[in-house]
């Protein structure tokens, strides 16, 4: 099950990051834009012995290329391996996988990592106004309706019904574009619980690949959301693992834009700014990555601004990292104190319409970020 | 076999023929070999040895015996030439690669002698094809000195686990180290690649060491590069010998079992690369 995990979280993007804690090993990865996010938490029963340094937090994370070819092989890993030791070396840097298998045969491999920051997305699955929990098969065989170069889909909910269809950039030749729709009543998910009719989009990639792990763990998937441009939270649990994929999605009518803005830098939190109170009624992951002895500053910081076509596009959503300030009315947990950390913030910027089920729309948008986001650069170190 | 005439090669004059109800017997292990143009043929009366040379520091040998060859006839004690190997594949298996169950491709190999080219006759379900391959003349292969006296340390596999080992093998990394001992850790094969080392512990009791003669702790380095076409043989083979000699030679002997279940060896000797580290 570990290497089902890794290789999902291959999917998402190219780093590992691996934190043993006091509640589990998670594993975590990110994808470069930032608008997705896995966590794969294995308690600690999952593991037959889970001891952890104490005291002394420990991240590091590695390229996850090489994590997998570790594990590289599903089907022969199930026949041949009969045990598996991770263990965690300091001094020599080391990450170090022993795996027992058949006929006395001993892999070891022994990675070198680089201390990172903890990665977290924080995010609160309880105030979403939708869920659905369905079985894997069921999103399985949706989705195969669509073909495999899909990048986005968008899941529209109303009291009864669910549709997912795919979602067609509106730069693309209406005259070639095929629109699929599928529509699902209700009773065919375990759980159905929709606040509001929205509909959402995000993208399809990174659902695939928690799909393929859901499956093959048999194990229900639940699909927490709210308006377009919060982001789904979709998740799997059982007793020893707990399962997160956060997806950032695109707000109403526009198209997508995928930009790296992420800007981690040392220090202070940003001032209080005034965006917040702006006309934004999105939600937003907070990412909380709080620097340690971190020489590996992955994403390199760039400047959001220059990546805004937001301006210059009045079509196109903008889907944004940014540094700013926690949002008071957020219920996200924490976990850490405030005056240690910098955060990124992940939010897609929305216009206040109730115009929800048009994705097609072009509408000319309110820059509401970029101001905002000039400022905090300005004002960091 | 409808091949029994053939005006075309002057018939008296060959110093080889041999004949083959299934072609792919020679194709398959000479699949095996490939990865240099160039083959060095030499068929004695015990049969037909094959050896490509890489760079001087690897050498490939396939031998098919005399007894695999439904006619294997030799006018002369030793009949050398060089072909290209390429192009030698390419004609055995001119009817295409797939197997189809009851049909096969019959071999007729003709050579005569000194300056001519090699003669081809391929027939399957009644169609002949016939190939002429100019020769060269041959070159020395390289004598590694690899004598059984020498052996210091030898181990027989089955293949299966190292074909597993060999097919995750980290190819970053430039070099593969083998250790050999009589004591832990047996037999090792270790990589250092871009994200790490491995190793892959063969223990002396596990079911897959056939043979396990070590007398003397060795780790040797292996060019990763040189050592890649063995795979091939790999992945034909059940049995694997792997044996070091004093200098650190390696030695990797492969026993193949063709379509009919007759066994052929193919055989690998690589030099070790420049810095060798003794434990």
């Amino acid at each position: 099950m570990l290497a089902k995990a890794i290789h999902s979280l291959s999917r998402i993007g190219d780093e590992l990051y691996l934190e043993p804690q006091e509640d589990g090993l998670a594993l975590r990865s990110v994808n470069s834009s930032r608008s997705a996010y896995a966590c794969f938490l294995f308690s600690p029963l999952f593991f037959s012995r889970y001891t952890i340094p104490l005291g002394h937090a420990f991240r590091c994370k590695m390229a996850i290329k090489c994590v997998q070819a570790v594990f590289r092989s599903l089907s022969s890993l199930e026949k041949t391996v009969e045990k598996c030791h991770i263990e965690l070396d300091g001094e020599t840097s080391r990450l170090t996988f022993t795996l027992h298998c058949k006929h006395g045969l001993l892999k070891t491999h022994n990675l070198s990592f680089q201390d990172s920051e903890s990665l977290q997305a924080v995010f609160d699955k309880e105030s979403c106004a939708n869920m659905l929990r369905a079985q894997p098969r069921l999103l399985v065989d949706t989705v195969l309706h669509f073909p495999p170069s899909l990048e986005e889909v968008s899941v529209s909910v109303s009291g009864e019904r669910v549709w997912f269809r795919n979602h067609v950039d509106d730069e693309a030749e209406q005259s070639k574009a095929m629109l699929t729709e599928l529509c699902l009543s209700s009773d065919e998910f375990d759980h159905f619980a929709v606040g509001a009719q929205t509909s959402i989009t995000f993208c399809l990639k990174e659902l695939r690949g928690l799909l393929v792990f859901a499956e093959s763990t048999g194990l229900p998937v639940s699909m927490y959301f709210d308006e377009p441009g919060s982001p789904v939270v979709l998740s799997v649990t059982d007793s020893v693992l707990e399962v997160n994929f956060v997806l950032a999605t695109l707000s109403d009518d526009s198209n997508l834009c995928n930009h790296n803005n992420n800007t981690k830098r040392a220090r202070s939190p940003p001032p209080p700014d005034d965006f917040m109170t702006d006309d934004i009624d999105s939600y937003l992951i907070a990412m909380e990555t709080s620097e340690l002895a971190g020489p590996s500053d992955a994403l390199a910081p760039r400047s959001p601004s220059s990546n805004h076509t937001l301006t210059t596009q009045p079509s196109a959503a903008m889907r944004s990292l940014e540094r700013g300030e926690e949002e008071e009315e957020d219920t996200e947990d924490t976990e850490r104190p405030p005056n240690k950390k910098f955060r990124s913030l992940f939010f897609g910027s929305v216009c206040p319409s109730d115009s929800q089920l048009t994705n097609q729309t072009i509408k000319s948008q309110e820059v509401l970020a970029s101001d905002s986001e000039d400022d905090t650069q300005a004002s960091l170190p | 076999m409808p091949l029994s005439t053939q005006s075309q090669t002057g018939g008296d004059n060959y110093v080889l023929v041999a004949s083959l109800d299934n072609v792919r017997n020679l194709s398959n292990i000479l699949k095996a070999i490939t990865f240099k143009d160039h083959a060095i043929f030499n068929a004695t009366p015990n049969g037909l040895k094959v050896t490509v040379e890489d760079s001087k520091c690897l050498q490939a040998n396939a031998f098919i015996q005399a007894e695999i060859f439904q006619e294997f006839t030799i006018r002369e004690d030793s009949v050398g030439f060089q072909v290209n190997l390429t192009v030698l594949l390419d004609c055995l298996t001119i009817f295409g690669g797939s197997t189809v169950p009851g049909v096969a491709t019959a071999l007729r190999m003709c050579y005569n002698g000194y300056g001519y080219p090699l003669t081809l006759f391929l027939e399957e379900g009644g169609v002949v094809t016939v190939c002429k391959i100019n020769t060269q003349e041959p070159e020395e292969p390289i004598d590694f000195e690899f004598c059984s006296t020498n052996v210091t340390n030898k181990v027989i596999l089955q293949s299966e686990s190292l074909k597993e080992a060999f097919s995750e093998l980290d190819m970053t990394s430039e070099v593969l180290q083998i250790t050999m001992s009589p004591s832990q850790p047996y037999f090792r094969l270790s990589t250092f690649g871009n994200s790490g080392n491995a190793h892959y512990d063969y223990p002396k009791d596990s079911d897959m060491m056939e043979l396990f003669q070590c007398t003397k702790t060795q780790t040797n380095r292996y060019k990763m590069s040189l050592l890649k076409p063995s795979t091939k043989a790999l992945a034909l083979s059940c049995k694997v010998s792997v044996r070091t000699d004093c200098r650190g030679f390696l030695s990797l002997q492969y026993l193949v079992r063709n379509d009919d279940g007759q066994i052929c060896f193919v055989e690998y000797y690589c030099c070790p690369d420049e810095e060798v580290e003794e434990d």
